[in-house]
């Protein structure tokens, strides 16, 4: 069984889009949830939030780093995927807080449209925040700023928008208004420090936890993250979290098992390609 | 050493020094002449002892005496009626306490090699060309299957046989369970799995992968059938909790194996899997999964510790196993037990205690008490720690449907037909049982689902 890439565009600098025909998965999706996806036959089987869906469709977007997502994003219109299985984890906590923050940091911009808009349908009011290292790095702003009451985007170093972190606009926010729930999704140290300035106020706070994963159904316990100082499976229990709770430490200490193996991995990959004198096999 | 010697000798084995350099399968199948001069060896008692220890009820004199008579076919016939895996079984089952432990014969010599006979005729067949066994004329009815382990492949090849429609669901990109992910190569050819497999499936099962039920497919899609049979199988695995333990290169027996079974990680990065191949590992725990982990360590050239807390006379695995492991060069350290693991952010040791045996627990084994003071300590140096401590019921699917009843440990909750609280839903393998072996698994799946083909007439 194969899954066919319907549409594939680079829409960042090194960030992809890519939509595949997987109708088991894109049927039943929720904001939070995620997929599984092997590229081929000697593939490593790999986590991707679900960025939309759009009938048979499931997005995901991911920024080129490793080897698989290297070779996802040399995929064309057409092309196929070995296995896609999903949908995965506990659904976000989608209900009537009031009035919510939703923030994106890097490529974890690309999980906010499906919870905004889910969050948005049942009647909450969605204030959107983005923010890269630069302009080229931001992605998706129009279909969010759909999604959302308001969105800010922030750039670390001006280029585009408020100069500055989300964590600097999350402050002010809860400065200026009642804010029932927050969501924070990015890189782990962003959402660390991120989190910080919902203390004070005790705004619940959820963060989307990206350990490494081999399954995704809580076989392997690969993905064991600390909360509250319980061990939890980020794959069946998560992948979203209480921020404050996280055992932040341990979970940045977890993914970095395999440097050198992905390294190496990537090297390899780009041999191929020049040998092969081609953008795909 | 209370592991005997002898367990090793009966086998017909690779030297250990040549297999220990690959994945390749340890035990070698018997010759035509040495399988007929085996089957010969069989009373053919008029009241058989050993059928009543298959929980697959095989016929078991009856194909032996194809065997003695050449009929290598009709042994196959006989042998698939009962059971559609029987290479699988043949080297898997612990037959020293089902059918061969049974044999009259073993009461004043050896008994009747069994096991190895319903191997020979399984792989016979599989060289000289698989037939399909019949299916009844098409009943109308669908029923799903959740998981394609031997629970799910038994149910599946039962109520397919019996003329249902058939949908296997499998969250993985492989079928098979714990006979793709679990159990290595050397145990368990892949070829050998992927082959019954596909023999099931040409009973016209459809396969449907990368599917977790309850999320790709909703209960209500689910109970939407006329019946379904649950066999989601042990897979949720248990830690220590000690200190420690999430340090780069702790892994659960489950994920460790995972990753060089199913994912080739001992081949990378030719595959793009990797595990850290460690130079020192410590096994912990005394079953076949512990077993299966210490030798696939070794094979990925590691020197091998296997830690566990009771003597070596109390171990859950199978004796032929440990005594594999032995041969294999594993270094067994009985009553200890690990209290910590040492490193950051790599492990770099392990700390163990000794124990002491005192009186019979409620399991007629010795209690393992910790020794008090330092004496009792010593310390590993290892780079990977291996956790073989049990798995329980995997708590995903049954934690989705709603109305299905679980026990305290998470399995689900069957009567004795194997039917769960829901009317149409029945149950088998480790969901139903806790961890088990291949062979239990895939006999109350069978009961199972001849349940369901009893409620469907």
């Amino acid at each position: 069984m194969a899954y066919t890439i319907k549409k594939a565009t680079e829409i960042a600098d090194k960030i992809f889009e890519v939509w595949i025909d997987a109708p088991h998965v894109a049927h039943n999706a929720c904001a939070g949830q995620f997929v599984v996806i092997r590229t081929d036959e000697s593939g490593e089987r790999i986590p991707l939030t679900i960025s939309a869906t759009d009938g048979d469709l499931v997005r995901i977007v991911f920024m080129a780093v490793g080897k698989t997502t290297t070779q996802l994003s040399d995929l064309v219109s057409g092309d196929t995927i070995q296995d896609i299985a999903g949908p995965l984890g506990q659904p976000s906590e989608v209900k009537r807080w009031g009035r919510c923050v939703v923030i994106g940091g890097g490529v974890g911009i690309a999980c906010l449209p499906i919870l905004a808009r889910e969050l948005k349908a049942i009647g909450n009011e969605v204030i959107g925040i983005i923010g890269a290292r630069n302009e080229t790095l931001l992605l998706l702003e129009d279909e969010l700023s759909a999604a959302c009451d308001e969105l800010v985007i922030c750039t670390d170093d001006g280029s585009k928008g408020f100069h500055g972190f989300p964590a600097d606009i999350l402050k002010q926010k809860l400065e200026e208004k009642t804010i029932d729930a927050v969501w924070i999704i990015g890189p782990a140290i962003m959402m660390k420090i991120t989190s910080i300035a919902t203390l004070p106020k005790k705004v619940k706070t959820f963060v989307s936890l990206n350990p490494i994963m081999v399954d995704g159904t809580g076989m392997c316990g690969s993905c064991r993250v600390t909360i509250g100082g319980e061990t939890k499976f980020a794959c069946v229990d998560g992948p979203e979290f209480d921020a404050h709770l996280v055992d932040w430490d341990g979970l940045m200490q977890r993914q970095r098992i395999y440097p050198e193996q992905e390294r190496q991995s990537l090297e390899l990959y780009h041999e191929h390609k020049c040998r092969c004198g081609e953008k795909h096999e | 050493m209370s592991i005997s010697a002898d367990v090793v000798k009966s086998m017909n084995n690779r030297p250990a020094e040549e297999r220990i350099l690959d994945f390749l399968e340890v035990e070698q199948g018997l010759s035509e002449e040495s399988a007929v001069l085996e089957a010969l060896r069989c009373m053919g008692c008029p009241r058989p002892r050993c059928k009543s220890g298959c929980p697959v009820n095989i016929d078991i004199p009856a194909f032996i005496n194809e065997i003695a008579q050449n009929n290598f076919r009709n042994a196959a016939r006989l042998l698939k009626k009962e059971n559609m895996l029987p290479a699988i079984c043949g080297r898997v089952c612990p037959q020293e306490n089902q059918c061969e432990g049974l044999c009259i014969l073993g009461i004043k010599s050896k008994p009747v090699r069994i096991g190895a006979l319903e191997r020979f005729v399984a792989d016979w067949e599989r060289e000289n060309g698989v037939e399909t066994p019949d299916v009844a004329p098409s009943t109308g009815k669908n029923v799903a299957v959740v998981g394609s382990g031997p629970a799910g492949i038994t149910a599946a090849s039962e109520l397919a046989r019996a003329g249902h429609s058939v949908t296997i669901f499998e969250s993985l990109h492989k079928a098979g369970g714990v006979m793709s992910y679990g159990i290595p190569e050397f145990r368990l050819p892949k070829e050998i799995v992927n082959a019954e497999i596909d023999q099931v499936l040409s009973l016209g099962v459809d396969l449907k992968l990368n599917h977790i039920v309850g999320r790709s497919i909703t209960s209500e899609e689910l109970l939407a059938y006329d019946a379904v049979f649950i066999g989601t199988g042990a897979g949720l695995p248990y830690f220590m909790g000690i200190e420690g333990e999430n340090l780069n290169g702790v892994y659960s027996a489950n994920e460790f194996l995972t990753r060089v079974n199913l994912m080739h990680a001992n081949v990378f990065p030719e595959y793009d899997t990797p595990v850290i191949q460690g130079s020192s590992v410590a096994v912990v725990g005394g079953g076949n999964v512990a077993m299966d982990s210490a030798r696939v360590a070794k094979r990925m050239g590691a020197k091998v510790y296997l830690i566990y807390r009771r003597r070596e006379e109390d171990l859950p695995a199978r004796e032929a196993e440990a005594a594999n492991a032995i041969e294999e060069g594993i270094e067994f350290i009985c009553c200890a037990n690990p209290t910590k693991i040492l490193g950051g952010p790599a492990v770099s040791g392990i700390e163990c205690v000794r124990m002491n045996m005192c009186e019979l627990d409620e399991s007629g084994r010795p209690c393992p008490v910790p020794v008090e003071g330092e004496e009792g300590k010593f310390t590993l140096n290892v780079d990977v720690v291996i956790e073989a401590i049990g798995q329980g019921p995997n708590p995903l699917l049954a934690s989705l449907i709603p109305g299905l009843k679980r026990g305290k440990k998470g399995n689900i909750i069957v009567d004795e037909n194997g039917r769960t609280s829901i009317h149409h839903v029945f149950a088998g393998g480790d969901i139903a049982t806790g961890a088990a072996t291949v062979i239990e698994a895939m006999g109350t799946a069978k009961k199972a689902a001849q349940s369901i083909n009893e409620m469907l007439k």
